[in-house]
């Protein structure tokens, strides 16, 4: 597949970027939007009750929230074609409100589709080799991986053919469609982890071993929510040949003993957790070594085949530096601050990984309109392959731009709104939807963001503050992971108003650490009050080029709860 | 439900559309403002009943009563959370009801 339309020649830069549907993989999906369609006409003329509808509707990626259905789409690791962004950004306008939401687990949800319209945009969306399976219920849901996956400097093999194998695996696997709760599985196969493969149910890392092999490091047991924990090592070296059967091994162990009695027990880190690494590892060696794996039996040519599809582009030799690049960044404070910030090394010579930030100062995080969709999809095109990411951080990759054209690719952001200098910086938050649009939320976090966003709009003045990741939810299910923020923020209800836990020293990294609470609940008000005192004793006390995390780490917690705690409180009101 | 009653309305999902509506005197609306008040057990219970056989002809999901304060015959719910459902995404003054209500009906 091309980013391009199929049906027009291949443009002589069109590069193989994403694993391409076969007629199988089509028919498939078409099924299932006709089926859904069926479903929805039987519903709608009261032939199925809401009890029987609803596990259908929740298989095709359909809630009910506190305004509307939300219908959630997939996005497999992420990667998108420039072609798929514009039909997003069709369905926008023509059957949603003219913006999407990006979300935590690399997906699109739209906030406001009628039911009588879901079957048409199901259709819309296949048409372009996408669909809503498995965003929702108690199967393996979307694999994530590395947004980076492919172009990192630091990367010891493109993740994305794995996430693509254990795709196919886990797609329609009936034996794992009901699973006692949803199973996320997130790959890296870089040096540093930037797809959280510690709070997944499954985190692989891709390694190497002495003999200088490629296997995975298996980690399970990850996972925010109501009880957050880090995920433990079950295998520190998996060869490939076995990675579909130890897997099955993981999950038959999993739908046999996961607490199914109760569903707030029922994830594989509790599992984990209850049992023990130990016992759960024998368990799985067990199964392994006892089952049947030759339904599993690894095809080293398939292999090839899935990563030939996330192949190299045709990169131009260039060198190194780019004249252009610093003559540009010379002359504009602005875009070199953009290129400071945004843009990332690349492992080719020339080029660069840019981040596009959804996170405008005072914005909503990950929301971007249809309009800057198809800026982002004419972006791809004309400086990067046509190709797209979604990354875990709510933002948007542009995975390989020339760097002579950073400074046109800047100014066409720019004028999409999509310039903000602020990747990974204090206002790069992440933030679920909360009581906006969410019917489990107990508060509301957009605004918590926005809150803080404004309050720290001076970018030079973020720069200088350096990384922070601020992670907001609006209740205990996590999806903002705030467990893992180096400031976390959960919103909770205490007498009836809405009141935030702040927790620090989070990571959601190798490092991986759950925050600890620093005190009372705060009002919406106190929250940005409460971060910039935080800010303050970080930047008074940090050392050389330390982030706010290690200095977190270096002086302890206790410090930072001094500092957050307020006059007349003694914190009796955890 | 608490040993203080307050006045109730009735809250569900239309099922074609997703959106919030209430239940009024002559039917499913948009509005909060036109919504039946039950101001006792026996009216709430009423109005349950209603909604449950509304439900079962397929015309809303998820329904469910909700306290309010009621000042010159208009009620407005208590629990913030409710609120928001009559007035739409805070952050998005533009979408939900609110934006419906400064363009007219929205329907
Ligand atoms: C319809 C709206 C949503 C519903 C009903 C929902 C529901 C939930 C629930 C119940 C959990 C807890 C799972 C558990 O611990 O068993 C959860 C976790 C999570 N959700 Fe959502 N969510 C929604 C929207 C989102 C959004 C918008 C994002 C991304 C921004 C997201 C990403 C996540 C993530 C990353 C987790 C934590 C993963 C973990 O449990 O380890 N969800 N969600
Ligand atoms: S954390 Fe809670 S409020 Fe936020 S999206 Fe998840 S379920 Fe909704």
């Amino acid at each position: 597949m091309t980013a391009h339309d199929p049906t027009l020649p291949p443009r002589p830069n069109a590069a193989p970027i994403g694993y391409a549907y076969d007629e199988h993989d089509r028919a498939f999906v078409r099924e299932r939007v006709a089926e859904f369609r069926g479903q929805v006409e039987r519903r709608l003329a009261g032939a199925l009750t809401e009890e029987e509808f609803r596990p259908f509707r929740l298989m095709n990626g359909l809630y009910l929230q506190l305004h509307a259905y939300m219908l959630r789409v997939a996005i497999p690791y992420g990667t998108l074609t420039s072609r798929q962004m514009r039909r997003l950004a069709e369905i926008a306008d023509r059957w949603d409100k003219g913006y999407g939401h990006f979300t935590t687990r690399q997906n699109l949800q739209y906030n406001w589709p009628k039911l009588v319209d879901v079957p048409d945009i199901l259709e819309a969306l296949a048409d372009v080799d996408m669909h809503a399976i498995q965003t929702s219920g108690n199967c393996i849901r979307n694999v994530t991986a590395d947004h980076f996956a492919g172009v990192a400097a630091d990367e010891i093999e493109d993740p994305r053919a794995t996430a693509e194998f254990l795709r196919q695996w886990s797609s329609a696997h009936a034996e794992f469609s009901f699973l006692p709760r949803k199973f996320k599985i997130a790959v890296t196969g870089a040096e540093h982890d930037r797809a959280a493969v510690k709070v997944h149910d499954i985190g692989l890392r891709i390694v190497t071993n002495d003999a200088g092999e490629i296997g995975y490091e298996v980690i399970v047991g990850g996972g925010l929510g109501r009880t957050p924990f880090i995920g433990k090592v079950l295998r520190e070296f998996l060869p490939r040949a076995d990675l579909l059967a130890f897997l099955e091994a993981v999950l038959r162990v999993y739908n046999r003993f996961g607490r199914r009695d109760n569903k707030y027990k029922a994830r594989i880190k509790i599992l984990v957790h209850e049992t023990g690494i130990d016992e759960i590892r024998a368990q799985v060696e067990a199964e392994f070594a006892a089952m049947d794996r030759a339904p599993f039996a690894y095809d080293g040519e398939e292999f090839a085949r899935v990563a030939g599809f996330f192949g190299t582009p045709p990169y131009e030799d260039l060198p190194e530096r780019s004249e252009a690049l610093e003559k540009a960044k010379a002359e504009s404070a602005a875009f070199a601050a953009f290129a400071a910030v945004n843009v990332a090394p690349h492992r080719q010579a020339g080029y660069a990984i840019v981040t596009v930030s959804l996170k405008p100062i005072g914005g909503i995080p990950g929301d971007a309109t249809s309009a800057q969709m198809r800026a982002l999809a004419d972006a791809a095109d004309t400086y990067g392959f046509g190709e797209l990411r979604v990354s875990h951080e709510q933002n948007i990759i542009l995975p390989h731009v020339k760097k002579d054209d950073l400074l046109a690719l800047w100014r066409d952001l720019d004028a999409a709104g999509l310039a903000t200098a602020n990747a990974g910086l204090v206002s790069d938050i992440i933030s679920c939807p909360g009581l906006d649009y969410c019917a489990l939320a107990t508060a509301r976090s957009i605004p918590i963001a926005q809150a803080i966003s404004k309050r720290f709009s001076d970018l030079e003045r973020q720069r200088q503050i350096g990384p922070l990741g601020i992670k907001i939810s609006g209740c205990i299910n996590a999806c903002g992971h705030h467990h893992v923020g180096a400031i976390g923020i959960l919103g909770l209800e205490k007498k009836g108003v809405e009141s935030y836990q702040i927790t620090l020293g989070g990571d959601p990294t190798l490092d991986a650490a759950i925050g600890e609470l620093i005190g009372p609940g705060v009002s919406a008000e106190e929250v940005p009050d409460v971060i910039e005192n935080l800010v303050e004793l970080y930047l008074a006390e940090r050392q050389e080029a330390e982030r706010f995390i290690d200095t977190c780490r270096r002086i302890g917690h206790k410090r930072f709860k001094e500092s957050a705690r307020r006059e007349g409180e003694d914190g009796s009101g955890i | 439900m608490a040993a203080h009653r307050h006045p109730q309305i009735l809250v569900a999902s239309d099922l074609s559309l997703g959106d919030v509506v209430v239940l009024g005197a002559s039917g499913w609306e948009r509005d909060v403002a036109s919504a039946k008040i039950a101001y006792d057990g026996a009216e709430a219970a009423a109005l349950e009943a209603v909604a449950k056989a509304e439900a079962a002809a397929n015309r809303v999901v998820d329904f469910y009563l909700v306290d309010v304060a009621v000042a010159d015959g208009t009620p407005t719910p208590l629990h913030f959370r409710e609120k928001f459902r009559f007035v739409g995404p805070s952050v998005r003054p533009d979408l939900g009801k609110q934006a419906a209500r400064s363009e007219g009906d929205g329907r």
